[in-house]
């Protein structure tokens, strides 16, 4: 479980993050949206420690994260599995080598243990036999798919998800939603999913914050999104007139 | 420029920890090293044997006398070789040909967040990404510098007997003559220093690019000019300290 109190955040004379508060359970998907501008990735990455907010705490399991010594935030750190918005792989690296990387670092194991993870990743995300090829081989889905593997490779309690649909197409966002949420119950983690994407909300959003403005206007699960009164989430989440006829058929 | 100038020396604090594994450091030093050396090793070669050829013609026309003796052309080739021109003229290339590079890559990086993913796993990104790369340098510059020396009193001598301007015994006179074996120390603190300087300058710029890919071509027209200007800055310090 992760904890968030009262997270501020600016960059100069710019408010990014005007005091969050909200809670991320164990083995749920937990959504973060937002229009663009309102703090959401702002937010994850002050989560993870990417950016240190100038007030409030975030606690992994009670433990406060931003407290810590850069020494113990390493073994938090090695219970976080991240999926970046452009999949972060590194382009020097085969898929397996980018699987196997975590692994080189902080594991003792042999290297036939190592590769055996890695093949056991990579046909969790259905990319058997795909092991020697270098991330400029690979389509965006595929990169998307080798990123959740490397996340994956040292069973982690928390899941950090950034933009996971961006730049796909519809087919292909809802097999990375579906192995999100497969993910998320097979391992029982705490998976936090920053999102713009209306499908990803209707799809997996047990738990959903809503940000605008740097601050937390609803939250809610997917159920509860499509009959609330609150304006502000209405305009985002009935944007298009699809969704708007939709609506008056509910 | 404080603030730059803090920010590297606070990097190059993080560069030193104690790395997580050194098996996989040594695996990225050696790739460095072949990067950095193995790869330059033609550039600077061709560039020393014709410095050497061009600066034996210039200092025969200068010492055009009878009452100056021939060798000395070999000599004036030779101190210049080991004291400027080699070290000095090699690491204003390879700032050019590896700075950029290095600062490319790490700035490359950075923008697609490659860096922010070592960071969320734990690693010690500075010391991964940066410490093979300064181990690289400040050895393999040293050895590029040896190379240029030799190649370019090979140069000389080629280039002073084809034109005629030096017989080869009077050139192989002065280069063996009044030889003293200090000035290699002195080139090798200067090659070791500028290997420093390259490597850390280049990567600091990189490190800290923010935005988008046109930042990091800025950053890398940064390293050039600023490692450039530390070299011959550094050149100027060590030369007044050791000679």
């Amino acid at each position: 479980m992760i904890e968030i109190k009262d997270i501020h955040k600016s960059f100069g004379e710019n408010y990014v993050l005007k005091g969050i508060s909200g809670l991320f359970q164990d083995g749920r998907n937990n959504l973060i949206i937002g229009g663009s501008g309102s703090g959401k990735t702002t937010l994850l990455k002050c989560m993870v420690g990417l950016h240190e907010p100038d007030d409030g705490s975030v606690l992994y399991d009670g433990r406060d994260f931003t407290r810590l010594s850069n020494q113990e935030r390493i073994e938090i750190r090695k219970e976080i599995g991240m999926l970046f918005q452009n999949s972060a792989l590194f382009d020097s690296m085969t898929v397996e080598d980018n699987i196997m990387f975590p692994l080189n670092m902080f594991t003792t194991q042999s290297r036939e243990e190592k590769l055996e993870r890695a093949n056991f990743c990579l046909s969790r995300v259905n990319l058997e036999g795909k092991n020697k090829l270098f991330p400029s081989e690979l389509s965006g889905g595929m990169k998307k798919r080798v990123g959740i593997a490397r996340a994956i490779s040292m069973q982690p309690k928390y899941l950090f998800v950034d933009e996971p649909n961006s730049g796909l197409d519809p087919l292909t966002s809802i097999v990375i939603d579906e192995l999100i949420n497969e993910l998320t119950d097979e391992y029982n983690m705490t998976t936090v999913v920053v999102t713009h994407d209306m499908n990803s909300v209707m799809g997996i959003g047990e738990n959903i914050l809503f940000l605008a403005d740097g601050r937390k206007e609803w939250e809610g699960s997917n159920k509860e999104i499509a009959h609330t009164n609150n304006p502000k989430v209405n305009d985002f989440v009935f944007a298009s007139k699809f969704a708007q006829a939709a609506r008056e058929k509910l | 420029m404080f603030t730059d100038f803090g920010r590297y020396i606070l990097l190059l604090k993080a560069v030193f920890k104690r790395p997580e594994q050194w098996k996989i450091y040594w695996k990225n030093i050696a790739h460095e090293m072949v990067y950095i050396g193995v790869n330059s090793i033609y550039l600077i070669g061709i560039i020393s044997i014709f410095v050497g050829a061009v600066m034996t013609l210039q200092i025969a026309f200068q010492l055009q006398s009878d009452l100056i003796p021939k060798t000395i052309i070999g000599s004036v080739n030779r101190d210049s070789a080991i004291l400027e021109l080699s070290p000095t003229i090699s690491a204003l290339v390879l700032a050019g040909k590896i700075g950029s590079s290095i600062s490319s890559e790490i700035g490359t990086m950075r923008v697609t967040e490659q860096i922010d993913a070592l960071e969320i796993m734990g690693i010690n990104t500075p010391g991964y990404l940066i410490l093979p790369k300064i181990i690289a340098g400040v050895s393999m510059i040293p050895l590029l510098v040896i190379i240029s020396i030799a190649l370019n009193i090979i140069g000389g001598y080629i280039g002073g007997t084809f034109s005629g301007a030096i017989t080869g015994a009077d050139y192989y006179r002065g280069i063996t003559e009044g030889f003293n074996p200090y000035t290699i120390v002195v080139s090798l603190t200067k090659a070791f220093v500028f290997g420093f300087i390259i490597t850390s300058v280049a990567a600091y710029q990189g490190f800290y690019v923010k935005g988008s890919a046109l930042e990091v071509g800025r950053a890398s027209t940064s390293t050039v000019v600023i490692s450039c200007i530390s070299i011959l800055f550094a050149d100027y310090i060590i030369t007044d300290l050791l000679l």
